[in-house]
């Protein structure tokens, strides 16, 4: 149920993003989805994409400090209140978001959205238990 | 073992006796010599016959490395030319190399000494020496070269650079004892993990370490690491070159001064004077049988002590104890003191931080700004900005809480620092002060 998630780590410098694109382009490896966080000196880039092994060796290959994330992928009602209701369940049931980020289909009804918990495996069992859809990594991947 | 156990051993009466007879008869070669010297002499009104005693080493003036610079390029040599067979000078990265000459004897000296340095680390005639220390001018090279065979081991005279081609070397002629930086020595070490090379799968056993300053926490890193014993040498083209003083392999605490050829004493940098045994203070030596360039009461530079408990290996010599930085090195951040081995302390006790570092000094306004730039490894990395936020604070605060000074923590992407095959670029000062 969990899916694979690169972490890769930045200096806040010109053109250090785009080394990370042209490696991932020239693997052939594509991105599904990304979030970068950062600070003043450095930033996170988190990345799903279509191949993790080869994705991460690549990157290692040229220096990047790689590491490997375990994320939650849910798919949520892409209307008013979607989101909203899946939060409050995990604020109900004490499961802190580390952080998270989403992304819409235009083909579907859903939205997808990247979770990171502190607790992993309970907000897995929660999301079961109140039958939310969980994409599957392998189906993450692909999309 | 004991290379010259004659020497290494004697009693402190009968060292400190021949120590004088040295120093009476370099001080009238060098009064009548080397002109410089006799007007520094004559200059502080001071006569080879004033030296009665050893403590009288203290009447003579000292050598500082601006005068072998102002003497560029052999205006200190004693002897005349065609006695000089050699020929090393340092690497002049903080001005004019200073040049230093030896003669047939010298050379001979030397290699005796580096040949009980090697000893002293644990190395025999039966061991392979891989040296990566550079041959050439720097003394590093040729130096341990001459000592290891001296020794009668096997040389690999490898010198800096190439170093995929050093692991694959290590490995394939099987070296027992390595000699170069302890910073070369961690970088080897991720060369080889790159080609797939385990370190502790080789017969290496030893390694000599020098030619910059280092630290204990440094020295677990490469002996846990590389899986052998980390041994400190010390020396300085000026005096020689390596082997002045060398760690036993026994003790491995305070590297023992080669006291037969070298006298050594303790001074307050500031004012000059002689310090009590066991302070804390610039090291300075005069060289007792050096007879292409003698220098009398040269200033290292270098902060150390001196410790004349007899050691259990079985030397008499005085150990000095590791190197803790250089006078001229020593940054003033906002009146305090630091020295850049005491930054490496604090960051390889904090969560075992790589080594790898770099201090960058700026003046904003009035004030000093110290900003360290620290690699992050894949052991520190975590994807939560907060994780990593909270790792700068506590190297911030240990460092603050240690040297009592602010500084800025930066992570850096790995190998994003310029790594050296020689001596580490720790300081990047840009006050221009």
């Amino acid at each position: 149920m969990k899916a694979d998630q690169l972490s890769i780590f930045l200096e806040n410098r010109a053109g250090r993003l785009a080394e990370v694109t042209k490696s991932l382009s020239d693997a052939g490896i594509n991105i599904r989805a990304l979030s970068l966080a950062d600070t003043s000196d450095f930033g996170i880039l988190r990345l799903i994409v279509s191949d993790f092994e080869k994705a991460r060796q690549v990157l290692k290959e040229k220096g990047f400090t790689v590491g490997r994330t375990s994320v939650v992928a849910v798919a949520v009602p892409d209307r008013p209140g979607g989101l909203h209701e899946l939060l409050e369940l995990f604020g109900k049931n004490g499961i802190n978001v580390e952080y998270m980020y989403a992304f819409v289909q235009q083909s579907g009804t859903n939205a997808t959205i990247i979770f990171r918990f502190d607790r992993t495996e309970q907000a897995i069992e929660l999301l079961q238990a109140n039958n939310i859809t969980i994409i599957p990594s392998q189906k993450l991947y692909s999309m | 073992m004991i290379f010259d156990v004659d020497k290494e051993t004697l009693p402190r009466e009968d060292l400190e006796a021949l120590q004088l007879r040295r120093l009476k008869y370099l001080v009238e070669r060098t009064y009548a010599n080397v002109p410089f010297y006799r007007n520094k002499l004559d200059e502080s009104g001071v006569k080879p016959a004033d030296i009665r005693k050893l403590s009288d080493v203290r009447l003579l003036p000292f050598t500082e490395k601006q005068d072998l610079r102002n003497n560029y390029p052999f205006g200190l040599f004693a002897v005349p030319k065609e006695n000089v067979v050699r020929i090393h000078a340092s690497s002049g990265t903080t001005g004019r190399a200073t040049v230093v000459g030896y003669t047939a004897r010298d050379v001979d000296n030397w290699a005796q000494l580096m040949a009980r340095s090697f000893m002293a680390a644990g190395a025999t005639s039966q061991d392979i020496v891989h040296n990566a220390y550079g041959y050439g001018l720097f003394t590093g090279g040729l130096g341990a070269h001459y000592g290891a065979e001296r020794l009668g081991a096997t040389i690999v005279p490898i010198s800096g650079g190439s170093t995929k081609r050093q692991v694959m070397l290590l490995k394939d002629f099987g070296a027992t004892v390595i000699c170069c930086t302890p910073s070369y020595a961690l970088y080897l070490f991720e060369a080889a993990q790159e080609a797939g090379i385990d370190f502790a799968s080789l017969p290496l056993k030893v390694g000599i370490f020098g030619a910059e300053p280092w630290t204990e926490e440094m020295r677990k890193e490469i002996e846990s690491k590389l899986q052998i014993k980390a041994i400190d040498i010390y020396g300085l083209s000026e005096i020689m070159g390596p082997g002045v003083a060398i760690e036993c392999v026994e003790a491995q605490s305070g590297l023992h001064i080669q006291e037969d050829h070298f006298l050594a004493e303790i001074i307050d940098p500031d004012t000059g004077e002689q310090l009590p045994p066991g302070s804390t203070g610039e090291l300075v030596l005069t060289t007792l049988t050096k007879e292409a360039q003698p220098l009398l009461r040269y200033r290292t530079r270098d902060i150390t002590s001196l410790d004349c408990v007899p050691c259990r290996c079985g030397r008499t010599f005085a150990r000095m104890r590791r190197v803790k930085g250089r006078s001229d090195d020593m940054l003033i951040i906002r009146g305090v003191n630091v020295f850049p081995s005491q930054i490496e302390s604090i960051l390889l006790e904090t969560e075992g931080l790589a080594p790898h570092y770099q201090l960058v000094i700026r003046r904003e306004g009035a004030l000093d700004m110290l900003e360290i730039n620290v690699e992050v490894n894949e052991k520190l990395f975590s994807d939560e900005i907060k994780n990593l936020q909270r790792l700068e604070a506590k190297i911030q605060k240990n460092i603050k809480e240690f040297l009592g000074v602010t500084a800025k923590i930066k992570l850096v992407e790995p190998k994003s620092i310029q790594r050296s095959e020689g001596k580490a670029k720790r300081i990047i000062d840009q006050r221009n002060i």
